[in-house]
C-alpha cells in the first residue's frame, strides 16, 4: 500500500534517493518554464493574439483581483510568490489525468516545503512593508500577553497549511488505488474528478490563506475605514 | 495486541473525526446560502470566503484522517513489537 511517490524510487546511491516526488517535482518545473517561455515569446496587445496567451491573462488578472480583494492592495508586488504556489499547486493536481503520474503533492515533503515558504514569506513581506520594529511590534497587539500566542498561532498555521494539503492529495490518491483494486471500471473515474475538483479547490485554498496571512502581517498600520452607516 | 487496538483506535478515529466537520460545515454552507439570497452583489466575496471558511473545517476531518492511516500503515509500535516478540 503505498502512502506516498516518495516510495518509488527510480535511483539509488548510497543514501541519495531519486524518488517519484523529486521526478515528478521536476516534470511540473520543466513543464511550467517551458510552457511559460513558449507563450511569451511573442507577446501582442492586438487583438488578435494566441489562445495560449489569452489563457496566461485570464489567469493573470484573474489572480490580482483575488488578491486585491484579500485586501493586499499593490497586488503586484505579491503576484510573482503567490500565483506560482497556486500554479504549482494546481499543474501537480491537474496532471492526475495521465496515467502513471501521482501529484508530489501527495508526500509531506512538498507540502512541508511550500509550507515553510510560506512562513519565511509572511516575516519578508511585513518586514519589507512595516520595517523590522513595526513588523515585530505586530506581534505585541493587543496586548503584550498575546506575545506566545501568536508566536504558536504562526507556527500552527504553518502546520495546518501543509497537513491539509498533503492530506488532501493523499487522500484522493489512496482512494483511487484502493477503488482501482476493488471495482476497476466506473468508480475510479467518478473518484478521479473528485480528486480533481478537490485538487483545484486545495491550490485556490492554499494560495488564498498564504495572502490572507502576508495580508495580515503587512497591513497593521493602516487605519481600519469607519464604516459608513 | 497492539494491531487489535490500533486498528480500532484507527475506525473508531475517522468514525468520530467525520461527524464533527461535517456538521459545521452544513451550518457554515446554510448560513452562506442565507446571505447569498439575501445579498446576491456579493456572491463573489461570500463565495471566496465559504470556500475559505470549508477548507479550515475540512482540515481537522483531515487531521483525523491522517492520525488513521499513521496507525494503520506506518505504525510506529509494530516494527518494536515484533522484533521484541520474534526475539524471545
Amino acid at each position: 500500500m503505498r502512502l506516498s511517490p516518495d516510495q518509488i524510487i527510480y535511483w539509488q546511491y548510497g543514501f541519495l534517493k531519486l524518488n517519484g516526488t523529486i521526478v515528478f517535482t521536476w516534470g511540473i518545473i520543466v513543464l511550467l518554464a517551458i510552457g511559460a517561455k513558449l507563450i511569451t515569446r511573442n507577446l501582442t496587445t492586438e487583438h488578435k493574439r494566441s489562445r495560449w496567451q489569452n489563457l496566461l491573462e485570464i489567469i493573470v488578472t484573474g489572480m490580482m483581483k483575488q488578491i486585491a480583494d484579500v485586501g493586499l492592495r499593490n497586488s503586484k508586488k505579491y503576484i510573482g510568490f503567490l500565483g506560482t504556489l497556486f500554479l504549482f499547486v494546481a499543474t501537480a493536481a491537474l496532471l492526475t489525468v495521465i496515467p502513471g503520474y501521482e501529484s508530489p503533492t501527495g508526500s509531506l515533503s512538498t507540502t512541508a516545503a511550500l509550507a515553510l515558504c510560506v512562513l519565511i514569506a509572511v516575516p519578508m513581506f511585513g518586514i519589507s512593508n512595516q520595517g523590522v520594529g513595526g513588523y515585530l511590534k505586530s506581534y505585541i497587539e493587543p496586548t503584550f500577553i498575546m506575545l506566545p500566542f501568536n508566536i504558536i498561532s504562526e507556527v500552527s498555521r504553518t502546520l495546518a497549511l501543509a497537513v491539509r494539503l498533503f492530506g488532501n492529495m493523499m487522500s484522493g490518491a489512496m482512494i483511487i488505488a484502493i477503488l482501482l483494486t476493488i471495482t476497476p471500471f466506473l468508480f475510479p473515474i467518478l473518484m478521479t474528478l473528485l480528486g480533481l475538483l478537490t485538487g483545484m479547490v486545495q491550490a485556490y485554498i492554499f494560495s488564498i490563506l498564504a495572502a490572507v496571512y502576508i495580508a495580515a502581517a503587512t497591513s497593521t498600520r493602516e487605519t481600519k475605514p469607519i464604516p459608513q452607516t | 495486541m497492539i494491531a487489535i487496538a490500533s486498528i480500532v483506535t484507527a475506525g473508531v478515529t475517522t468514525g468520530f473525526g467525520t461527524m464533527a466537520p461535517a456538521l459545521a460545515e452544513g451550518r457554515a454552507v446554510a448560513n452562506a446560502l442565507t446571505s447569498l439570497a439575501q445579498q446576491p452583489d456579493a456572491s463573489a466575496t461570500i463565495t471566496r470566503t465559504l470556500f475559505v471558511g470549508l477548507a479550515m473545517i475540512e482540515s481537522t476531518a483531515i487531521y483525523c484522517f491522517v492520525v488513521s492511516m499513521i496507525l494503520i500503515f506506518a505504525n510506529p509500535f509494530w516494527n518494536h513489537f515484533l522484533t521484541l516478540t520474534s526475539g524471545k
